[in-house]
C-alpha cells in the first residue's frame, strides 16, 4: 500500500507495508544511510531521527505511525552540513568509529531545541539513550555545550 | 606482511595476551620481512595531480582508530606538504605493495612509524631529483617547502604538482637510505588533525560495511542454531520460499566439529541463509522458519559448570608451569603473613556498534567483496579455503567499520557472506541482527585466578603464586585466554611461580581489545592492591618499591631491560617508564592528599601492553546502596617520544577508559549451551550519565612511538575496584560488579 511520507522537507511516496520499521524505509527504500542499525529494539539510539522535531527510534517506530509528520534524518540536519551540533562535533573531532554519531547528533540537536542552554544533568538525561561503544562521551557533552554557546551568539538578542 | 600476520594470529589465537612479543621485538625488520623486503614504494602511496593535491593511500583497515590519519601523516610530514593538500584514499587488499594491512595489536604505530616515514621521504627525494633535472643542478642544492621544491642560489622552485609525473617514473631509492626529518622540524606530526573521515560521518555520507550498495543487491539474513555448531536436521524450507520477497534458502551444512579447544577461525556454523528483496524481508522470513536442530555436544555447556570445575582445578595441581623462580612454596611458608583470593572474570561479548556483515558479488568466476575486516588478507585466504577458489580470484574493498574491538580479526561473517553470494546470481549483503551478535561473538573467555602472596616482617612482598584456570585442551589455551610468560609482576617478588590449568570450552572466543591483558591486569593490580593494604602500606608506594627491585632475568631470554634505552624493540617492561606512569598519575590527580571519607575512595593502577604504559587514578563514590559512581579519572601513559594525532589519542584514551568500565558491568553466561544474553539491555554498555570527567597527560620519553588503541584500557577495571575498595572497604573479586553486590549508579 503506497504510504506518504515527508522526509527532509521532500514529499515521497513508498509501498511497503505500514508495520515496516521506519529504519529499514530510510536505508533501504530511499537510500537514506546515515541512520544506523544498532539494537533494533530502542535501547542503543543509533537510529535516532527526528519526527515533528523530537527524537525517536526509528527502528521501533513503525513506518505508517509517522505518513503525517515531517521527518528529519543526519542527511537534513542542515543543507550544508553546517548545524551548529555538526560544526561542534567536527571541531572537536568527536566520533571515533563514528557509527552512533548520527544518532547522537539528532538526539543533541533536539535537546538544544527546546533546552538551548542544557546543563550536564540536562545532557545526561536527554542523551542517555545512545550509546557511543567507543565512549566518545566527554567529547560529545564538550561539543553539546559548544553547540549551545555557538547557537546563542547565533541568535539576535 | 605474511609474516607478520602468521605471528599475529598465532600470538593471537595461543598466546593470548602475549601477541605483542615477536610481532614489536622490531616492527621495522618484521614489517620488511627477512629475505623478502615488500618493496615499499613512494609510486605505490603518494600520487600527486598537476595541481598540486596529493592523494596518499592509507593501508590499514579504520575501525575507529584513526588510522586513516595516523599513517598518512607519517607520510606527509616526511614529503613536506601542508595536511590540507592531502586527500586519503583507502587502500585495496594488496600487501604486496602496500605491506601489512591489518589493524590489531596496536601494531599500526610500531609497525608503520619508521616504513611510512621513509616512504614520504623516498617520494620527496625522487621529486628533488626530478627538480634537479629540470634544471640542470645538483640535487644538493635543492631544498624542500610546503609541496614545492626550490633552489635557492637560482631563485627558481616548482610546485611538487609540475614535478609529478617526471618524479612518478624514475627509479625510487632504497628506503633504508633515506634521512629522515629531525623531529623538532615536525609540522604535521603530534599536530591535532581532524579525522579524514569525520566531515562524512556528521554529515552522514554512506560509509560503513551496512552502507555498500550496489546495482540488483539482494540481502540475506542467517539463522542459526541457538547452541554453538548446533546443525540442521530438516526444516520447513519449501514454506519460507514461498513467502514475499524470499529469493533464496539456502541450508550451510557448516564446517565445526565441537572439541574441547576451540580454534581461532574453527569454520563456518551451521545454519539457514535466507537470501530476499531486502534485509527486513529476511528477518521477517526468520520468524517463520521451523527448525529441528541437532544440538551437539556443546548443550552440556554452562555458567554453573563451568565454576564447579574451576574450582576443582584450583585445589588441584596445576597442569603447566608458565614462569617459575624462587622456592615460592618455602617462600610462603616462612612469610610473617600470607593474603590468598580467588578472582573470577566472566566471558564478555565485542558488541560492535555496527553488527557483523559483509557485501560480496559473485560473477564469472570471480568474487568481489566489501569487507569491515581488521585482518583483511587472512579473511581473503579464508574465504579462497572455504569456497574453493584462488585468492587471485579475489578482490577485497576495504570499508570503515562500525567498530571492532578485536571483533573483526576474525573472519566468519566474511566467510559467510562469500559463501551465499557464490550461490546467488546478483550482489549479496549479508547483516547479522544484535541477537546474532551477541549470541554468536567469539568471546572473551572467562577466567578464575588462585592467588597467594606472602609478606614480611617489614611488609615487604617475599612471594607471588598464580593459578589461573582457563579453557583448551593440554595444549592449547583458548583464544583470547592465555597469559604472557612475562607479564607483571613477574620478574619482581622475590618468588614467583605463575601456573595455567584448563578445561574444555566449545565455543568461539577471540582476542577484545588488549586480550589476556584486560582481564590478568585486573586481577594482578587487584590483589596487589589488596597486599599493600594487609602491609598496612600505601598501594602506590609498596608497588613502586616493588619496581624498584627486580629479581630475576625476563623468560622470553629478552635481554634484560633495566637502564635499557634501546629506541625500537622494546618488548619487555621498563620498570622506569612504568614508575614514570604511576608517579605522574598519582600526582596529577593529588593522590597523596586524598582525602578519607566513608563513601568515598580513590584507587591507583598500572600496567603495560602493546608496549605502551599506563597508570590510571580514579575517584569513585558508592552511596547506600552499593550504587558506585566513578566520578573522574586520571590517566598517565608513556607511548614513546610523540604522540602523533594528540587530539585523537586523547579520544582513543577516553575510549579504552569508558569500555574499561563497560567491562565491569558485563557477562555472557550459558545454560545447556546457550547464551542468555541478547541485546543492549542485559549486555550493557556505559551511556553518558555514567561517564566519568577524565584527564589525560603524557609522559613523553625516549622510545619510538607505540600504538594506543589497547594499553589505555586494562588498568582502569582495578583502579576503579581498588577505590571501591578505597571507598567502602569491600573487595571485588568477582565481576562483573553484580556479582559483588555493587552496580553502576
Amino acid at each position: 500500500m503506497p504510504l506518504k511520507l515527508t522526509v527532509n522537507n521532500q514529499v515521497t511516496t513508498v509501498d511497503v507495508s505500514p508495520d515496516t520499521p521506519l529504519l529499514w524505509v530510510l536505508r533501504d527504500v530511499l537510500n537514506l544511510q546515515g541512520t544506523k542499525f544498532g539494537c533494533g529494539m530502542g535501547v542503543c539510539g543509533a537510529c535516532t531521527v527526528l519526527v515533528g522535531g523530537h527524537a525517536v527510534r526509528s527502528c521501533m517506530t513503525h513506518v505508517g505511525s509517522v505518513a503525517d509528520e515531517p521527518i528529519t534524518t543526519i542527511e537534513g540536519l542542515s543543507p550544508d552540513g553546517l548545524h551548529p551540533v555538526q560544526v561542534a562535533w567536527a571541531a572537536l573531532d568527536v566520533p571515533q568509529c563514528g557509527y552512533c554519531q548520527a544518532g547522537q547528533i539528532l538526539s543533541a540537536a533536539a535537546l538544544l531545541q527546546r533546552t538551548p542552554h542544557p546543563t550536564d544533568a540536562d545532557i545526561d538525561t536527554a542523551m542517555s539513550g545512545n550509546i557511543c561503544r567507543c565512549g566518545t562521551y566527554t567529547r560529545i557533552r564538550q561539543a553539546i555545550h559548544e553547540a549551545a554557546d555557538a547557537g546563542a551568539a547565533a541568535r539576535p538578542k | 606482511m605474511r609474516l607478520n600476520r602468521r605471528l599475529f594470529l598465532q600470538l593471537t589465537a595461543l598466546a593470548g595476551g602475549g601477541l605483542a612479543l615477536d610481532l614489536y621485538r622490531s616492527p621495522l625488520a618484521l614489517a620488511q620481512g627477512p629475505g623478502t623486503p615488500p618493496d615499499l614504494t613512494p609510486q605505490a602511496f603518494i600520487h600527486i595531480a598537476p595541481d598540486g593535491v596529493v592523494t596518499i593511500m592509507a593501508r590499514a583497515s579504520e575501525s575507529g582508530q584513526g588510522m586513516r590519519n595516523m599513517l598518512p601523516m607519517l607520510i606527509a610530514e616526511e614529503l613536506d606538504v601542508d595536511w590540507k593538500s592531502v586527500r586519503v584514499q583507502q587502500a585495496e587488499l594488496n600487501e604486496k605493495i602496500y605491506g601489512p594491512q591489518f589493524s590489531g595489536g596496536s601494531a599500526n604505530t610500531p609497525m608503520g612509524w619508521e616504513p611510512m616515514r621513509r616512504v614520504g621521504a623516498a617520494g620527496r627525494l625522487l621529486l628533488i631529483t626530478a627538480a634537479a633535472q629540470t634544471w640542470g643542478v645538483p640535487e644538493a642544492e635543492c631544498t624542500t617547502q610546503s609541496g614545492r621544491v626550490l633552489h635557492a642560489t637560482s631563485g627558481r622552485s616548482l610546485s611538487y604538482g609540475e614535478l609529478a609525473d617526471k618524479a612518478a617514473a624514475l627509479q625510487p631509492p632504497a628506503l633504508s637510505s633515506v634521512k629522515l626529518k629531525d623531529p623538532k622540524d615536525y609540522r604535521i606530526i603530534g599536530h591535532s588533525q581532524t579525522g579524514i573521515d569525520t566531515h562524512a560521518i556528521v554529515t552522514g555520507k554512506p560509509l560503513y560495511g551496512i552502507d555498500v550498495q550496489l546495482p540488483g543487491m539482494l540481502y540475506a539474513a542467517i539463522e542459526k542454531a541457538p547452541v554453538f555448531a548446533g546443525k540442521v536436521k530438516s526444516a520447513n524450507i519449501d514454506q519460507v520460499k514461498a513467502l514475499p520477497g524470499v529469493r533464496q534458502v539456502l541450508t550451510i551444512d557448516g564446517g565445526i566439529t565441537p572439541a574441547a579447544y576451540t580454534p581461532w577461525e574453527p569454520g563456518m556454523e551451521p545454519g539457514i541463509a535466507i537470501v530476499a528483496d531486502t534485509w527486513w524481508q529476511a528477518q521477517q522470513v526468520r520468524k517463520q522458519l521451523k527448525v529441528d536442530w541437532d544440538l551437539g555436544p556443546a548443550t552440556t555447556q554452562s555458567t554453573d559448570g563451568f565454576k564447579k570445575r574451576a574450582e576443582e582445578l584450583l585445589e588441584a595441581p596445576p597442569a603447566s608451569t608458565l614462569r617459575k623462580y624462587g622456592d615460592v612454596d618455602a617462600a610462603l611458608k616462612s612469610s610473617a603473613k600470607v593474603v590468598e583470593a580467588t578472582y573470577e572474570y566472566p566471558f564478555i561479548a565485542h558488541v560492535t556498534l555496527e553488527p557483523q556483515g559483509a557485501t560480496a558479488h559473485w560473477k564469472d568466476g570471480k568474487l568481489e567483496m566489501w569487507s569491515t575486516s581488521t585482518l583483511p588478507a587472512d579473511g581473503r585466504g579464508l574465504v579462497a579455503k572455504t569456497l574453493g577458489i584462488q585468492e587471485s580470484d579475489i578482490t577485497t574493498h576495504m570499508v570503515r567499520a562500525g567498530g571492532s574491538f578485536g571483533r573483526r580479526l576474525q573472519n566468519d561473517y566474511l566467510v559467510e557472506a562469500a559463501w551465499i553470494a557464490k550461490r546467488v546470481d546478483a550482489p549479496v549483503k549479508l547483516l547479522w541482527s544484535r541477537e546474532d551478535d551477541i549470541a554468536h561473538d567469539p568471546f572473551r573467555p572467562g577466567g578464575t585466578v588462585g592467588l597467594k602472596g606472602g609478606l614480611d616482617a617489614q611488609g615487604k612482598l617475599t612471594a607471588w603464586r598464580h593459578h589461573l584456570v582457563t579453557f583448551g585442551d593440554e595444549k592449547h589455551s583458548t583464544s583470547g585466554g592465555g597469559i604472557e610468560q612475562d607479564a607483571y609482576p613477574a620478574g619482581f617478588p622475590p618468588a614467583y611461580a605463575l601456573y595455567t590449568s584448563a578445561q574444555p570450552l566449545m565455543l568461539r572466543t577471540g582476542a577484545l581489545r588488549a586480550p589476556g591483558d584486560n582481564a590478568y591486569c585486573w586481577v594482578a593490580q587487584s590483589f596487589l592492591d589488596e597486599v599493600a593494604h594487609a602491609a598496612g602500606r600505601d598501594p602506590l608506594e609498596f608497588q613502586l618499591e616493588l619496581l624498584s627491585n627486580k629479581q630475576a632475568p625476563w623468560s622470553s631470554g629478552e635481554h634484560d631491560a633495566v637502564g635499557d634505552h634501546e629506541p625500537t624493540g622494546q618488548a619487555v617492561l621498563i620498570p622506569e617508564r612504568y614508575k614514570g606512569v604511576l608517579e605522574l598519575a598519582a600526582e596529577k590527580s593529588g593522590w597523596a592528599h586524598r582525602s578519607k571519607t566513608p563513601g568515598r575512595g580513590m584507587g591507583i593502577a598500572a600496567w603495560f601492553c602493546h608496549l605502551g604504559y599506563f597508570a590510571t587514578v580514579a575517584d569513585v563514590s558508592v552511596d547506600a546502596q552499593n550504587r558506585v559512581t566513578v566520578r573522574q579519572i586520571w590517566v598517565a601513559g608513556d607511548i614513546g617520544s610523540q604522540v602523533i594525532n594528540p587530539a585523537a589519542a586523547e579520544n582513543l584514551a577516553f575510549g579504552g577508559i569508558i569500555e574499561g568500565m563497560s567491562h565491569m558491568g558485563q557477562e555472557i553466561t550459558l545454560v545447556d549451551g546457550k547464551i542468555q544474553q541478547s541485546n543492549f539491555h542485559n549486555h550493557p554498555l556505559m551511556r553518558m550519565k555514567q561517564a566519568p570527567k577524565i584527564e589525560v597527560y603524557w609522559r613523553k620519553t625516549d622510545f619510538a612511538p607505540t600504538g594506543l588503541g589497547e594499553p589505555t584500557l586494562p588498568p582502569t577495571l582495578p583502579a576503579v575496584s581498588n577505590a571501591i575498595f578505597a571507598a567502602t572497604g569491600k573487595r571485588i573479586r568477582t565481576l562483573p560488579l553484580e556479582r559483588s553486590g555493587f552496580s553502576w549508579a
